[in-house]
């Protein structure tokens, strides 16, 4: 049961007043596009083994979203933000860098 | 036979006898006894028949790890099934009934498997059980149901009480040992905040038994000393009867206190289950015995080296008067030494390594006790009991050179580090070639939410076995610990020890090492599951290479015990059958708890009213006063119907139905969600949200909206009410409330964060009232002067009255197809409007009503129930909802999964009416049949009944149903089974069964 830290009300709270969202940073694609973005908007949503950035709603505490980016082995936090962005700050990912050299997700690196 | 000594027994208080029964029998022990060392001391060595073979099966073990001995406990309210009688503590007035055997323990029909053992090798049900496939269900499993399982599950509810407990530390050391006293010392001096936890109920672990000095004194003077230092720190926590479960994420770490156990009287819970969040943890666990692997080592007499020792010093029982000890270390030595000055015979100690033992053989020699080097033990004769062992060369096949009549075996193969809560959340072991045995990896510990590793492993659970050893480490782990959670350690050594010198292990998979299949197919690895050497061997030959499948092939360390004895001797079978080394081969993976905790535990108090909060309308009491027959909605509790005296169910719906549509129903409607849409960007995100148009809504106007989810699929309905230019009211269906306002906050924060709209859930904050029927606007007008009329608040609209006094919004809509209103007032004021609108209807028969009703209504009406007509994979056009799916709306949530090439396939079933021929009620989610049958001999299918009611109405059944090109096929008859073979005959027809003009509603 992890541990996060909402960065909206800053309560550090365990797993249960969480609830998950999926994968972050998320492009929504809508009438117009085609089928295959469509289908990857909706259903291709990535799984690594390493370094993730992933959704979180403080469900019961403040009801905000908010985004953790942490790693999928260790279950090391790299850092929690607002969820109002499209990409990762970059503090959270001089972090990553500093703990994991080389890494990359999606367009992110 | 085994007995009770005369003298000894360190933890026994002989002047206390305790009374207890097993099968019946009466039985005397004494305090401080477990169930274990009491049957023991009766001579009861047989205690249960093995699970395959139904074996004669007597105790192996004296801790955690005993896998033979499971006894039904207690009766009734009370009773439990597969207790281990090790870890059960006395008390006055014990039942227990030993498993697994019928007629008796003494004689048992299931004993046969094992004369067919032969015929019974792993995967022989895999093997056996697969021809021919329509036996699977009514021949194969009612058998295999019947012969499975140990034993029996309660019957009665159990009458004792649980809780939750939540913690948090610094540092929790689990495991009372001279390791986790020293490690707990360390940290709380270090002014930690500290939580020792001890499985048994006593502190010291093994270290009093095996011996040694500490300072210069036995053991018991440091744990005495050690204790009381620790009782004395304010930061530190002690616990017994605690054993520490499972370690989970970021310091997430379960204690399961066993309260009550003991003292079945006493005041307070059974069990309690600790939630504890800890900073550091640090595992002083101790290590398991292992069994050897030779031809009869599963004969009650059998036991392991240390657990003859346990019960010869800490409870004074002799287990044999002779007693063989057979081992590949020196630590057995220990076993023939205790046994010799107690004054029991030891008529030999084979020892296995060819260079025989160290210090302690000397001493054993030196007792006169004959020593074999070199020597195993081939076979073990006797049945229910020992009698005797031929011995042989090790290093040989297994021809006997002599025979030793003995009437108990002492076996050790070695210890085995408990490594089980280390590896729980991830923490990596290594091989150590030269100790035998795998140890926690300290650079591949269980990492926390800072990447840094949070569990350390202390004592004999690290791999270490020298007294001295065990106390360096355990005081650095303790000192480590304090400092990772910011304590500074204090710069104090650990005590000195002194322990006998001892030689090397040397790994003994099998005895002898060349044994015969006859005789491996006798020497046990699983003794609670029945695996034997034979069976691991057979699993490699046949392919099972993998550990994992290997487990699961044979069924190797998959019983209650989850292979404390088993796991490393059938990985070492199987590695060497496959000729390959033993970490090349793996381990299982270690899964928590580490010993069966209670289901009740787990659920602690969330039992019965506390079970889940039960959300009340403001109207629920009077419900309740008034023949409520309830239904369960989400956590909510409404009325399904008001049952007057002498009235079945059925009769009430159908005369709520009937006064409804004849003159005057009222429906708590309070658990409707109600959901507030505020600000300049409110319509524009409406329209996002529902397939309607909602940023045209005019105020003062009321329109059914539908919504769906992103992949197409409708999610919720319900009216929205436009307030203001900036405000929207927003009703959901009653479970979906919080589910759609989640998914509204989720739209907005995540995806439309700069838009301007807030919105708050106030389903609760108002009382919601249908007044329903021809009668609705008459009764209202009685209680309000104003306007009511057909132009004063005309369909689909809504306004602020004053009714019987209270300031009220009406909203003039109709779920029932009736003329209607709802009625919301603030829901402190629901019940004074309740009564207001009782008493003033009385004159038209006033006829409050319940969800059945509401259904059977709306079903009149053709009207779609979120549930019943959806389930998560229907579209609005599946529904012929066209008309409330905007087209002049670029975008809507759901829109483009909607064009997709699956939403738009022309043969997507199709919502229709169904009218049974013979006016019966089709069964709910019947189908309807086609011809031919699919790939799978099923027959086909054309559609299947969504909501089905016999309308009251009408007099006869009435459905809806969703039918391949079903709206196309006006008056053609499908066919629906029924369960028993009866088929229904019923016509495809209009959705709408009442009232198609809507004239009644619109008056």
């Amino acid at each position: 049961m992890l541990i996060l830290t909402c960065p909206c009300c800053g309560v550090t709270a365990e797993e249960t007043e969480f609830h998950p969202g999926g994968e972050a940073h998320l492009t929504r694609y809508g009438p117009g596009s085609s089928d295959d973005e469509f289908h990857g908007y909706l259903f291709e949503k990535v799984n690594p083994k390493g370094v993730h950035f992933e959704r979180w709603r403080h469900a019961n505490g403040c009801g905000k979203w908010f985004h953790a980016a942490r790693c999928t082995v260790t279950l090391e936090v790299f850092g929690t933000y607002s969820a109002q962005t499209t990409e990762p700050p970059q503090h959270i990912k001089d972090k990553i860098s500093a703990k994991r050299p080389g890494w990359s997700w999606r367009e992110f690196a | 036979m085994s007995t009770r000594l005369a003298k000894g027994g360190r933890l026994l208080n002989r002047g206390k006898p305790l009374d207890f029964t097993f099968n019946g029998k009466n039985l005397r022990g004494v305090e401080g006894d477990t169930l274990a060392s009491a049957l023991l001391a009766n001579d009861q060595m047989l205690v249960g028949r093995s699970f395959k073979y139904h074996r004669p099966r007597g105790i192996v073990a004296s801790g955690a790890e005993e896998p033979n001995a499971l006894v039904g406990l207690g009766e009734e309210a009370r009773f439990e099934p597969n207790q281990r009688v090790t870890t059960t503590e006395l008390f006055d007035g014990l039942t227990c009934a030993s498993q697994n055997h019928w007629p008796s323990l003494e004689f048992d029909v299931g004993a046969i498997n094992s004369r067919l053992a032969r015929f019974l090798p792993a995967g022989f049900y895999y093997k056996t059980f697969i021809h021919p496939r329509p036996f699977w269900k009514h021949v194969y499993e009612p058998i295999i149901r019947q012969s499975a399982g140990l034993g029996k599950a309660p019957r009665d509810r159990d009458r004792d009480r649980y809780e939750h407990f939540y913690a948090f530390f610094d540092v929790v050391v689990i495991g009372g040992g001279v390791a986790g006293l020293q490690a707990a010392k360390a940290a709380g001096a270090a002014g930690a905040k500290v939580l020792l936890m001890e499985q048994t109920p006593h502190w010291g672990g093994r270290a009093p038994v095996d011996g040694g000095l500490i300072e210069g004194a036995p053991p018991e003077n440091f744990i005495d000393r050690t204790l009381a230092e620790l009782e004395a720190m304010e930061n530190v926590t002690l616990r017994t009867r605690m054993m520490g479960a499972g370690v989970y994420d970021h310091g997430y770490l379960l204690g399961y206190e066993r309260v009550g156990d003991h003292q079945p009287d006493a005041h307070g819970p059974r069990h309690r289950l600790w939630r504890i969040r800890a900073g550091q943890i640090v595992t002083a666990t101790g290590a398991i015995e292992r069994p050897l692997s030779f031809a009869g080592n599963d004969v009650p007499g059998v036991m392991l080296a240390s657990a003859i020792r346990d019960y010869a010093v800490n409870y004074g029982v002799s287990v044999g008067d002779r007693t063989v000890v057979v081992t590949n270390n020196d630590d057995a030595y220990r076993t023939a030494i205790t046994l010799k000055q107690l004054g029991l015979e030891v008529p030999a100690i084979i020892d296995a390594r060819p260079g025989g033992g160290g210090a302690l053989a000397a001493e054993a020699v030196a007792l006169g006790i004959r020593v074999e080097n070199g020597r195993g033990v081939a076979w073990v004769k006797g049945r229910k009991r020992v009698e005797g062992v031929e011995i042989c060369a090790q290093a040989g096949e297994g021809a006997a050179l002599e025979e030793i009549k003995c009437d108990a075996v002492a076996m050790s193969g070695g210890w085995s580090p408990v490594v089980h809560l280390w590896s729980h959340c991830g923490g990596k072991l290594y091989w150590d070639e030269a100790a035998a045995m795998f140890r926690p990896d300290p650079d591949k510990a269980p990492t926390g939410a800072d990447g840094e590793g949070f569990v350390r492993a202390a004592g004999a659970a690290d791999g270490q076995f020298d007294l001295a050893a065990v106390l360096d480490n355990a005081d650095a782990a303790g000192k480590a610990a304090a400092q990772a959670t910011g304590h500074k350690p204090q710069d104090t050594a650990a005590p000195k020890a002194e322990a006998k010198a001892e030689n090397p292990i040397e790994p003994v998979w099998m005895m002898p090492q060349g044994a015969s299949i006859k005789l491996r197919m006798k020497a046990w690895l699983d003794f609670q599951n029945d695996v034997k050497v034979s069976d691991v061997q057979l699993a490699a030959r046949e392919g099972f290479e993998s550990v994992e499948h290997a487990k699961r092939y044979t069924t190797l360390g998959m019983a209650t015990d989850q292979g404390k004895l088993s796991n490393i001797n059938g990985l070492a079978i199987l590695s060497d059958a496959l000729g390959q080394p033993i970490p090349q081969t793996g381990t299982t993976t270690f899964r928590p708890p580490y010993t069966p905790i209670s289901l009740a535990s787990i659920a602690g108090e969330a039992r019965d009213a506390a079970f889940q909060p039960i959300r009340k309308t403001p109207m629920h009491d009077w419900h309740a006063a008034h023949g409520a027959y309830w239904e369960p909605v989400g956590a909510w509790r409404r009325p399904y119907c008001f049952q007057r005296p002498g009235e079945t169910i059925e009769d009430a719906v159908q005369r709520e139905v009937k006064a409804t549509r004849d003159s005057l129903g009222l429906l708590d409607a309070s658990t409707l969600g109600k959901i507030i849409v505020k600000g300049p960007d409110a319509g524009r995100f409406l329209d996002m949200l529902y397939t309607n148009m909602m940023s045209t809504l005019k105020p003062g106007r009321c329109r059914y909206g539908l919504m769906c989810n992103e992949n197409g699929f409708l999610m919720d309905d319900g009216v929205v009410a436009r307030l203001d230019d900036d405000t929207f009211l927003c009703h959901t269906t009653t479970g979906g409330a919080d589910t759609i306002h989640a998914h509204m906050e989720e739209w907005l924060q995540t995806e439309w964060w700069d838009w301007k709209v807030y919105t708050a859930n106030v389903t609760e904050q108002y009382a919601q009232i249908g007044v329903v029927g021809p009668k609705s606007r008459k009764v209202l007008e009685k209680l309000s002067d104003d306007d009511l009329s057909a132009e004063g608040l005309s369909f689909m609209g809504w306004k602020d009255i004053e009714l019987a006094g209270l300031k009220a919004r009406a909203f003039r809509i109709s779920f029932s197809g009736e003329l209607s209103y709802e009625i919301s007032v603030p829901a402190g004021q629901g019940r004074a409007l309740w009564d207001k609108l009782l008493e003033a209807g009385a004159e038209f028969g006033v006829t409050p009503y319940g969800t059945e009703a509401l259904h059977i209504m709306r079903a009149e009406k053709g009207f779609i129930m979120i549930g019943d007509e959806t389930d998560g994979t229907v579209i609005p056009q599946d529904l012929g909802l066209h008309w409330a799916i905007s087209k002049k709306k670029d975008d809507y949530l759901g829109k483009r999964a909607q064009a997709r090439s699956h939403m738009t396939d022309p043969t997507r079933w199709k919502l229709v009416g169904l009218e049974t021929l013979d006016g019966s009620t089709l069964p709910d989610g019947a189908y309807a049949t086609a011809e031919g049958a699919n790939a799978n001999g099923q027959r086909n299918v054309q559609g299947r009944v969504t909501s089905t009611y016999h309308s009251p109405t009408l007099g006869r059944g009435i459905a809806m149903g969703l039918v391949l090109n079903g709206p196309d096929r006006m008056g053609d008859v499908l066919e629906f089974p029924r369960v028993d073979g009866h088929v229904i005959r019923a016509k495809i027809v209009e959705p709408i069964f009442y009232d198609k003009d809507g004239e009644k509603q619109n008056v």
